[in-house]
């Protein structure tokens, strides 16, 4: 790789010497992707569009089914409740420093698996590979066991603990898929030139793997928020079993998850006529809207 | 300092860089998991407590219980990688190649509504695929979903729903192996009168390996522990070993079992990983790119 591009003809050129027949395929091409991305992200947002139509429903009773009418409302006082503005505030702080930690020890962690030949390699490879493939509830259950047996206060910093933990792989995966195949050499010139490692890290492979650090952390910090929203509001919300609340507040929300899942849809036919029984609703949905 | 030889040095780098993670996820995961290896080997009740006495029956038990489960998770968790392969490969090349300008913005764009928690999004897609909702009576005009047919409480929803929320994760890594390809190299090929298909299949997609593998274990992986997706757009009928597992552990309190399920899961994950590695051979692949 890496070998000088062969003098550019210029694309004019080739596209004419390719003809128009070849031109208007491209074009269409690029409309098909153009339009099957726009598809896509449409897709992600179909559910969000439903949240925000929801969140200036006016529902009748306690609970945000139906469409019943416009309001304003619950866009009034957002931060009325103090405990859900908590909860808001606790979910950013705790995603910006377990994004960053994790972040920058599953940066380095990618460096040296893909960087070095060392003896071992494939058994960390496999290790870091293993969080990923332990379901989260018994990822959230073991860790709690160690904080109880070790008598540790759980709370901030042992939620801190356990995203950095499970969103640290993740970051490994990524920012090696953006190492493999990256070329060497530039590295090796800059040392050649009597660059320091260090600041042939800083000048050279930092900005050539940043978007995959980038994408890495942003990657890091949805699956933070998204726990940690949960657990916050199932710990407020969600009154199931006594076991279960100490686990919903000592840990990830993964554990959590749960809580919510099943304090709305007890044994869910996935009907939402069940919840209504359920006293709790609202306060969700202003959570996270 | 110490001043190592230039040879120690590089045999020591790599445990520098690898040490802080590695300290981490040694103290905060492999103890925890040993420990829990322990339990799923305990016999007892939540009553009188476990004790620990080799009991691997519940290991056999476990499978022969739960073996419908375990299929069930593996089949759903591959139809929707598959189909996240499918949606998002598209979005990611675009990202790469033609987006310009607007590639931060679309990154940001696939990212955003996870910001939303993962249960309320799975809450709006029941809303949505709801018995009397829109989208149901729309494709029974259309014919496509018969007159007492229905969305929710299906496989379909099931599987689409977990299709949603991994997507990301499928996408990111393919656009990061994507967006690295040197674009020289596809031109190389057309101008040495490579279609764009072949220039395509055997350039593009070899480069881009790397991401599908990661792109693929980032959503089959999870996926396969997922319980939220089939207990919110399921039925018990499409329930997974996930919903098994949580079940047992916090419900039922029947830890051993549900120990003894995760670390069969995480068994059959592992095996999986190691035949698609295998398969795909991303690791010879990429080195014999450079």
């Amino acid at each position: 790789m890496a070998v000088e591009a062969p003098p550019a003809l210029g694309d004019a050129t080739l596209q004419a010497a390719r003809g128009p027949s070849a031109r208007s395929r491209d074009n269409v091409r690029s409309w098909a992707l153009g339009i099957w991305s726009a598809l896509a992200l449409l897709y992600l947002f179909i559910p969000i569009f439903v949240i925000v139509v929801f969140s200036f429903n006016d529902p009748a009773g306690r609970f945000n089914f139906t469409w019943e009418g416009f309001t304003l409302d619950h866009w009034k006082h957002p931060f009325a409740n103090p405990d859900l503005a908590l909860a808001m505030k606790n979910s950013f702080l705790i995603a910006g420093i377990s994004t960053v930690i994790a972040t920058a020890l599953g940066t380095f962690m990618a460096l040296a698996l893909v960087r070095y030949g060392f003896r071992g390699r494939a058994t960390v490879d496999f290790f870091v590979f293993l969080p990923l493939s332990t379901p989260e509830v018994v990822i959230g259950a073991a860790l709690l066991a160690l904080f109880l047996t070790m008598a540790v206060n759980t709370g901030f910093a042992t939620i801190v603990i356990a995203h950095v933990m499970f969103t640290v792989s993740y970051v490994v995966v990524t920012v090696k898929a953006r190492l493999e195949g990256m070329d060497r050499h530039i590295e090796e010139a800059a040392m050649d030139l009597g660059a320091t490692e260090w600041t042939t890290f800083r000048k050279v492979t930092l900005p050539m793997i940043a978007p995959g650090v980038a994408a890495a952390a942003l990657l890091a910090a949805a699956i933070s928020v998204d726990d940690y929203v949960i657990t916050k509001s199932s710990i407020e919300i969600a009154k199931p079993s006594r076991a279960a609340l100490r686990i919903a507040g000592a840990i990830s929300g993964s554990v959590t998850l749960r809580n919510v899942v099943h304090s709305f849809a007890p044994r869910s036919r996935a009907a939402s006529s069940r919840w209504r029984s359920k006293p709790t609703r609202r306060a969700f949905t202003v959570t996270t809207t | 300092m110490l001043r190592l030889s230039l040879h120690r040095r590089r045999q020591l780098m790599p445990w520098i860089f690898l040490g802080p993670g590695l300290a981490w996820l040694i103290v905060f995961f492999l103890i925890p998991l040993v420990n829990q290896a322990n339990v799923s080997l305990q016999t007892g009740d939540p009553e009188t407590g476990y004790v620990f006495n080799w009991a691997f029956s519940t290991y056999t038990n476990a499978i022969n219980d739960y073996s419908e489960h375990f299929i069930r998770s593996i089949g759903y968790s591959a139809a929707a990688t598959v189909l996240c392969f499918v949606i998002a490969f598209p979005l990611a090349y675009f990202i790469a190649f033609k987006a310009g300008r607007f590639k931060n913005l679309m990154l940001l764009l696939i990212i955003l509504p996870f910001f939303v928690s993962y249960v309320l999004r799975t809450v709006s897609w029941q809303l949505i695929l709801a018995d009397n909702g829109f989208v149901v009576d729309t494709l029974k005009t259309i014919g496509l979903v018969s007159e007492d047919g229905r969305l929710l409480a299906t496989r379909t929803a099931v599987i689409a729903g977990i299709t949603y929320n991994f997507l990301p994760f499928m996408a990111l890594p393919l656009y990061v192996s994507l967006e690295k390809i040197d674009k020289r190299l596809i031109e190389a090929a057309t101008d040495l009168y490579a279609s764009r298909a072949t220039a395509f299949r055997k350039i593009t997609l070899p480069l881009a390996l790397p991401g599908i593998f990661a792109g693929s274990l980032l959503t089959f992986i999870p996926a396969c522990g997922d319980f939220v997706n089939a207990a919110l757009l399921g039925t018990p009928r499409q329930y997974m070993i996930g919903n098994v597992i949580q079940n047992r552990y916090l419900y039922i309190q029947d830890y051993p079992t549900a120990a003894a399920l995760s670390f069969i899961l995480m068994t059959f994950i592992l095996i999986g990983i190691f035949l698609y590695a295998r398969v795909l051979g991303t690791r010879n692949l990429t080195e014999a790119a450079i």
